[in-house]
């Protein structure tokens, strides 16, 4: 492996300054699953790492108004925070089924979306919620959309000498769900061949069935037994992963949802609409068609898992697996 | 790009030590410390044979940069015995149910179920499986190793 040399500012003000000191000679690293992985396949080759580990208050998960989520914080510490499982349960869907307990415990969500890669597991969930980026260099700092800090496959709007500082998502309106589904070939330990994930709030928080059964029954079914009670859709996100060169959002989809009353023939339309927006690429994990099927699959299914946590909030705790 | 010391503890023991700074933690603990019993499988971070405890949390030392063990405890599967050779019960779980047959994903799996039966004392299949989804058995034999696991969970 390449030799560097490892440097540890104990402040973001040090970490800055390094950065512009050593400019394109420097690498910054966060839990460096990436990183030392990317370095043992000589696809990097820094003469010096900067680590953030020692930099404090970065590794924080604060909610006052929204959810500041420090760039250190690891998926493990995502996957086990209880706010986030009840109030932003995308992220904790994704955050739980990336990679092994090993990688979770150390590799952090900021490096996950820095890495940019198209299939990074929290990036789909953070357009999904709504989140925003903090930027910070020596002279600027700047906050924006996550939707724009993608550029393209392994790139981003960072510039040399930026580092990202936190991660901002809105609190959600009342009686709102999310949900993230990884498509992958193995129970664990994949890459996603698609990443789904929807956030739907909608103006009620329990509907009257006509069937006494219904509490029991499928989303599915409920919605068509709902007894003369219209549940409207007040705002809907809806983010994809894999489903183009960067995480994307499916506006066409969540336009035609968005005000409207929920219907299973609506849901489908919407799915169908993220199918036809999505520009998948034939890859060595999944060919186009393929992908394009399952966004309309998925897309449906998330938004029903979405009604599901609004309606039955207790059952939000379990993130399916397939094993 | 001089060493520089190291210091930690290693399976209660502290420990210092001059490092090179590119170094893994896997590469200062088997060719500098001679602590043999941590595998080294695929060297990135895919297969698990490298787990070690970093202050009770597994991580893949193939790929963890040594000097970020500094000032914390890691734990090894030497570390595993109580001192006067005893086996630990998972490794005796392990042992009784034939969890092992070329023993090579032994150490990481058996640390991988040490984490997890921590943090979990009653884990459920799922659970189990969910816990040591970092480690590859390449015999295949997981079976018995969740079966071992299960057991260790019921002493």
């Amino acid at each position: 492996m390449k030799k560097f040399d490892y440097l540890k500012p104990h402040t973001l003000d040090e970490a800055l300054s390094l950065l512009n000191q050593y400019g394109n000679r420097a690498q910054l690293i966060a839990g460096g699953t990436d990183v030392i992985v990317m370095i043992k396949q000589k696809k990097l080759f820094p003469d010096v790492l900067i680590s953030l580990q020692g930099i404090p208050g970065l590794g924080q998960i604060d909610y006052n108004g929204m959810l500041r989520i420090g760039p250190m914080v690891t998926h493990r510490a995502i996957e086990k925070s209880e706010l986030i499982r009840k109030e932003f349960s995308a992220l904790t869907d994704s955050a739980d089924v990336l990679g092994s307990v090993q990688i979770r415990n150390v590799a952090t969500i900021g490096g996950n979306i820095v890495t940019a890669a198209p299939s990074a597991d929290t990036a789909a969930p953070l357009l999904a919620l709504g989140a925003q980026v903090k930027l910070k260099s020596m002279q600027t700092e700047r906050t924006i959309p996550i939707e724009q800090f993608f550029t393209g496959p392994g790139e981003t709007v960072l510039e040399k000498g930026q580092i990202l500082t936190e991660i901002l998502i809105p609190k959600p309106l009342p009686n709102t769900g999310s949900a993230y589904w990884k498509l992958q070939r193995r129970g664990a330990l994949d890459l996603p061949i698609l990443g789904v994930a929807v956030l739907l709030s909608l103006d009620k928080a329990t509907v009257t069935c006509s069937d006494l059964l219904c509490t029991a029954s499928p989303i599915s079914t409920v919605l068509h037994s709902l007894e003369g009670d219209e549940v409207f859709c007040k705002e809907v996100r809806i983010a994809l992963g894999v489903a183009a060169p960067t995480p994307m959002r499916a506006t066409k989809a969540e336009n035609l949802l968005r005000g409207k009353k929920i219907s299973d023939e609506l849901l489908k339309e919407v799915a169908e609409t993220a199918a036809k927006e999505a520009q998948p690429r034939d890859s060595l994990r999944g060919e186009a068609w393929y992908r394009r099927d399952m966004i309309e699959v998925l897309v449906k299914r998330m938004a029903m898992r979405c009604i599901e946590r609004i309606l039955r909030p207790e059952e939000t705790i379990f993130p399916v697996r397939l094993w | 790009m001089g060493k520089q010391t190291l210091s930690f503890t290693l399976n209660g023991e502290p420990i210092q030590i001059e490092v090179e700074p590119h170094l893994t933690l896997l590469q200062v603990l088997r060719d500098k410390l001679e602590f043999t019993g941590t595998k080294e499988g695929c060297g990135m971070g895919e297969c698990g044979a490298c787990t070690v405890l970093l202050n009770g949390k597994t991580v893949n030392s193939c790929i963890f940069p040594a000097l970020e063990v500094e000032g914390k405890s890691v734990t090894t599967i030497e570390g595993l015995t109580d001192g006067q050779g005893n086996l630990h019960s998972i490794q005796k779980a392990f042992i009784e149910y034939g969890a092992i047959q070329c023993g090579f994903c032994t150490p990481g799996m058996v640390l991988s179920a040490k984490a997890l039966l921590d943090e979990n004392t009653k884990p459920t299949e799922e659970e189990i499986r969910h816990g040591i989804a970092g480690n590859l058995c390449r015999c295949t034999g997981y079976l018995q190793i969740i079966q071992a696991i299960k057991e260790a969970s019921e002493q």
